[in-house]
């Protein structure tokens, strides 16, 4: 079977075929979405088990014609850190395809069709941009992903302005774009340097001098550090995950940011390790910033969507931290990271979505005493925040742990601070639940009908999942860190031949 | 049952999911199968406890799976059952099911009752997890586990502001001890590669004095937040706006032994270096006497408790900071305070419950008389606490004092001696203050009181309780010592000879006993004023927490909302700015670009400054390595 590329291939299909579900038929538009984005997720089930029974470093190869000139291939493959990645796409989209399902219901003039096509379009791109073994391929999936994002932030939340839903898409575009640019410099100097050709293999094994791989790396880490955002090239995601849709924004910082850290791993890396080498502690002091910083943003957020983003920035400064200090420890905990903060972050956004739905405000003013009238809602809530604070017993805390002990080994100094952010991380998430569901009701509550609304059966099925391996994650992680440990291990070796194996 | 130790963590954590899962059909039955499970639990506790006696080695040990593995780093999910872990196991769910039987009669009006027995199940299971873990990320995911618990129960009248706000603070000022816990947690994988209790004790003695002081404060640090001891004990009075069987089990008698359980655990760590044992005895000292000065000057009943157990738990920290022998006697003064602050607390909820939850003592007086059972079992907890021979707290308090008099040197031994000593007296000052006021004297009620006794199921527990305060001391204190070693170090053979003979320690304490018993009922025994009286520097200190709340808001939480707002702005206007403001120049926007140039541009220079500041201390502390 032809994994990676079906799994690229079939949303994108899907995206063209609920593109064209006439308006009329809403309904229709939004089955065949989800159907759809179930198959991808049997299709990546059974990647995941046919990647096991693979071997090797890159897993699942495949590779077509594209430009022979150049050496452009179509060509996927997958490692540890992809595989996990994308299969997190898969099972992400149709949970945020469900949870956005009355998104648009009474909302007159927004298209539905496009709403969920654009959503499986987005799929295919991340996918893609997970699955590349190609540079010149993942540079085109990288800068494409930004148009259906573009429009998701831009277009179709109801509770925002439209003026303000501009302001966040446009923001997210331009810093992309400029991060892009960068990027295809860099991609255009690597086909230069190392032996024209695209092939990421091949680039890997070329020999690349330490000067120039000093700019390309650069090149490629800035275009991922406002992508995953790190410190200071941040600002535009607090805009975009307030503007967007709950599902859009769960996907934005869930996934698509991670195409971010993704990046760093599997170009800055291996490509460029004696670069990486030489900016490492540059990174680090950024991601050790965003760490703080973040997380004291969050607490002074009043809107419950920024705040979100900003615990969101601090958890990336985590992630930094473990792909930067170069230790086993570190690099495995900072991809288990990535996951797991697609699941908590993801579920938070939702259950912030369902709030926001029934009370038409992103305010956390125009909440307060809720959980009397939500009790089952507000305990998600809270479950969801105990995992966004890293609790023992829920998935995030495991990653945390070998962020940081992995880190300690290294660099005692940058841990310690770092720990400092689980402190933060309790601030932030119970001040958000104090003001959201505790205390005092807010009497303007009680006139709202839908506050009176407990989980709907739907929701159930969304946040079921999600909560499901939060638990089991948290309490049995190893079947993921299999795989994720020998690819980590992998990217050590190659920036460090002498760590490998620590 | 000792190779089924998981059976223990399992019962009541199946019978919280069940609880918190289960709809309102559950309400008519949930509350049984809530005090069900910790019995349960009980039960097989004892079995297993009995089991240890003919084990070689007295120790069962049991990895279940692998938690996590990266590298060479190897973190497993493994259990231990030993005589340390044995006698806590007993206590938890042994004290627990008494408490949770309480609770059926107290919460029997809360709409609430099953969530919290839920909570309270959870508890039950984070609790054993904690004492049943055999490395340290066990211990700390039993550790985080309480703490959710117990901040879900603070604010369990999720309604209530106060409630709110309590739990919250609780939950913070724990986790700035957890981040010191987990610091030591990583310091012993980067030194020694381990968290195995066993692998860690046996290479204690390969690490550097410096390191062994370090990784012993780390723990020490998480310990206090979790035990409520100076400087990191703010929370635990606040604890109070929980419901009271939750401050009784929780904050009194199990979970905030915890970090005593740490220390003792680790006592190969804290023995191995003497400044370590000498901040720990100096916490310990310094804590009880805050306690009981606080205590003393405090009006509601669960607040008085709250300090009490504050300085109750002090002498814990004075004993196994004392370290050798006194391990284990600070451990029966555990159990039995386990036993006596259960009881009274359980006590003042009985009193809250026939008393429309009135808390302010002054409001009570001559209680006596209406709740006989509940005077008579709370007269047992006061007397074992303040030392009256021949109930419990005189069979494992004194000997803590008397070992903090048995030092080497003779100033270690008068400062400690001379606190834990002084303790003793304040102790039976404040508590007789609040046992007289309680129960005894005139009337201060306020309109509309009928006090009443509490049902069955509330005073059955309370009557077992009661007598476990009168015989627990006398009849654990030497035989759960010699139990208790190994894991906890023998008394040194030759005994060292201190400032004070035995005789007389035992002495001076009971008339400072008799002296503060006496002076408090001398001045309480007509009743006291309703409103607050001016008072000297001292009660207006101990009224005002001696001022520990005030520091904390003045040099943590003021700045800290200054410093957030500060942020906010920075980030909205500063990084934020400085794009938009390029933005525009790029875009050519002439109305931007005027703004821009008069004034903007020094407050984006300024914040990129600022930035460029935060970046390049970072980038040094990257550099310290």
């Amino acid at each position: 079977m032809k994994y990676l590329s079906l799994l690229t291939v079939v949303p994108l299909i899907g995206a063209l075929l609920v593109a064209f579900v006439p308006r009329t038929k809403p309904q229709l538009a939004k089955q065949l979405a989800l159907v759809i984005s179930l198959i991808v997720f049997g299709l990546a089930v059974a990647a995941w088990i046919a990647y096991r029974s693979d071997s090797g470093r890159m897993r699942l190869e495949e590779s077509y014609t594209w430009i022979p000139a150049w050496d452009a291939k179509f060509s996927f493959a997958a490692d540890g850190i992809g595989l996990v990645m994308l299969a997190l796409t898969a099972l992400l989209v149709p949970i945020v395809i469900l949870a956005s399902w009355h998104d648009l219901d009474n909302s007159g003039k927004r298209s539905v069709p496009a709403y969920f096509a654009l959503i499986l379009a987005l799929e295919g791109t991340m996918i893609g941009a997970f699955a590349s073994a190609d540079v010149l391929l993942f540079y085109l999936f990288f800068e494409v992903m930004l148009v259906p994002m573009y429009f998701l932030i831009g277009s179709f939340s109801k509770d925002v302005p439209t003026k303000q839903r501009h302001y966040a898409a446009v923001k997210f575009f331009l810093y992309s774009l400029v991060g892009g640019l960068f990027m295809l410099a860099a991609v255009v100097g690597l086909w230069v340097v190392g032996g024209h050709t695209f092939d990421w293999q091949q680039l890997v094994n070329a020999d690349i001098d330490s000067g120039v791989g000093r700019w390309l790396f650069l090149g490629f880490f800035l275009a991922f550090a406002i992508k995953a955002p790190f410190f200071p090239f941040h600002t535009w995601l607090p805009d975009a995950g307030g503007a967007a849709p709950a599902g859009i924004a769960a996907l934005l910082v869930g996934v698509m940011d991670k195409v971010g850290t993704f990046g760093i791993l599997r170009y800055c890396l291996p490509l460029f390790p004696e670069a990486s080498k030489y900016f490492a502690p540059l990174a680090i002091a950024l991601a050790l910033v965003g760490i703080i910083y973040a997380a004291l943003l969050a607490v002074g957020q009043n809107d419950l969507k920024r705040l979100v983003s900003y615990t969101s920035i601090a958890h990336f400064g985590f992630i930094g931290i473990g792909i930067f200090v170069f230790s086993i420890q570190a690099g495995s905990g900072a991809v288990l990271y990535m996951i797991n903060h697609g699941l908590a972050t993801g579920l938070l956004f939702l259950v912030v979505g369902m709030f926001v739905a029934r009370r038409g405000s992103t305010h956390v003013n125009d909440f307060g005493g809720a959980g009397k009238l939500l009790p089952l809602l507000a305990g998600i809530f809270f479950f969801a925040g105990m995992a966004s604070l890293a609790l023992p017993g829920l998935a995030p805390f495991v990653s945390e742990f070998l962020v940081l002990a992995g880190t300690f080994k290294v660099n005692k100094t940058v841990a310690v601070i770092a720990t400092i952010g689980i402190i933060l991380a309790a601030a932030y998430v119970l001040w958000m639940v104090q003001r959201t569901t505790q205390g005092t009701l807010n009497p303007a509550l009680s006139t709202v009908d839908a506050m009176k609304r407990d989980l709907t059966k739907r929701e159930m099925i969304v946040v079921a999942p999600l909560i499901a391996f939060l638990l089991v994650l948290g309490f049995y992680p190893q079947p993921v860190l299999d795989v994720i440990n020998p690819a980590v291990e992998a990217t050590i070796a190659d920036i460090n031949p002498v760590q490998a194996g620590k | 049952m000792l190779s089924n130790l998981w059976l223990l963590i399992a019962i009541p954590a199946a019978s919280a999911a069940v609880l918190l899962l289960a709809g309102r059909k559950a309400d008519r039955w949930g509350h049984w199968l809530g005090v069900l499970a910790p019995a349960a639990s009980f039960v097989l506790g004892l079995i297993a406890f009995f089991g240890l006696r003919d084990l070689p080695g007295r120790a069962a040990e049991q990895t279940l799976w692998t938690f996590f593995k990266s590298g060479d780093m190897t973190i497993d999910f493994g259990l231990l059952f030993d005589p340390l872990t044995a006698v806590f196991v007993l206590l938890i769910t042994g004290v627990g099911s008494l408490i949770h039987l309480y609770a059926v009669g107290y919460m029997a009006h809360d709409e609430g009752r099953r969530r919290f027995f839920g909570y309270f199940n959870l508890f039950v299971a984070a609790m054993l997890l904690l004492v049943l873990g055999n490395n340290y990320v066990m211990l700390y995911l039993g550790w985080e586990g309480v703490g959710l618990a117990s901040y879900l129960l603070i604010s369990f009248w999720y309604n209530r502001p106060s409630a709110a706000t309590a739990g919250k603070k609780a939950f913070l000022m724990n986790r700035v001890g957890d981040a010191g816990f987990a610091i030591a947690i990583f310091l012993m994988l980067a030194q020694l590669g381990t968290v195995n209790y066993n692998q860690v004790f046996s290479q204690v003695g390969a690490l550097t004095t410096g390191t062994v002081l370090v990784l012993g404060l780390l723990l020490l640090l998480g310990a206090c937040g979790k035990s409520g001891q100076f400087p990191l004990q703010a929370w635990l009075p606040d604890a109070m706006e929980g419901p009271t069987p939750v401050s009784a089990l929780i904050h009194a008698a199990t979970m905030v032994t915890a970090g005593v359980y740490l220390i003792a655990r680790s006592n190969p760590i804290f023995s191995a270096n003497s400044t370590l044992q000498l901040i720990v005895v100096s916490v310990g000292a310094l804590t009880l006497l805050m306690g009981c000065i606080i205590g003393a000057a405090k009006d509601d009943i669960k607040r008085v408790l709250a300090w009490s157990t504050v300085s109750q738990i002090g002498y814990m920290f004075l004993g196994v900071g004392l370290g050798g022998g006194a391990y284990a006697l600070a451990i029966i003064h555990l159990l039995a305070h386990g036993f006596f602050k259960a009881n009274m607390f359980l006590g003042a909820g009985s009193v809250m419950h026939g008393m429309q939850d009135q808390v302010d003592i002054r409001r009570f007086g001559g209680l006596a008389k209406y709740m006989k059972i509940t005077w008579l079992t709370f007269m047992m907890g006061w007397l074992a606490i303040i030392g009256l021979p021949p109930l419990s707290g005189f069979f494992t308090k004194e000997p803590i004092i008397a070992a903090a008099f048995e030092q080497h040197d003779a100033w270690k031994s008068w400062v400690f001696g001379g606190a834990a000593l002084l303790g003793a007296g304040l102790t039976a000052f404040y508590m007789t203050r609040l046992f007289v006021l309680t129960f005894h004297g005139p009337k201060r009620w306020t309109d509309g009181q009928h006090p009443h006794e509490s049902p069955a199921v509330m005073w059955i527990p309370l009557v077992l309780l009661a007598i476990g305060s009168v015989v627990a001391g006398g009849l654990m204190a030497s035989p759960v010592a010699k139990w208790l070693e190994p894991p906890l170090p023998a008394a040194p053979a030759e005994e060292v000879h201190g400032v004070l003979g035995h005789t007389a320690i035992t002495v001076l304490s009971l008339v400072l006993t008799v002296l503060g018993a006496g002076l408090a009922w001398a001045l309480f025994r007509r009743g006291t004023a309703l409103e607050p009286q001016p008072a000297g520097p001292v009660v207006r200190a101990a009224r005002a927490n001696l001022y520990t709340d005030a520091f904390n808001e003045a040099v943590f939480e003021k700045p800290g909302s200054w410093l957030t707002r500060a942020l906010v702005y920075v980030d909205n206007k500063g990084i934020d700015g400085v794009v938009n403001g390029l933005a525009a120049l790029v875009g050519g926007g002439s109305g931007r670009l005027r703004r821009l140039q008069t004034g903007f541009v020094r407050s984006y220079a300024l914040s990129m400054l600022a930035g460029g500041v935060l970046v390049l201390g970072a980038l040094l502390a990257v550099r310290l390595g």
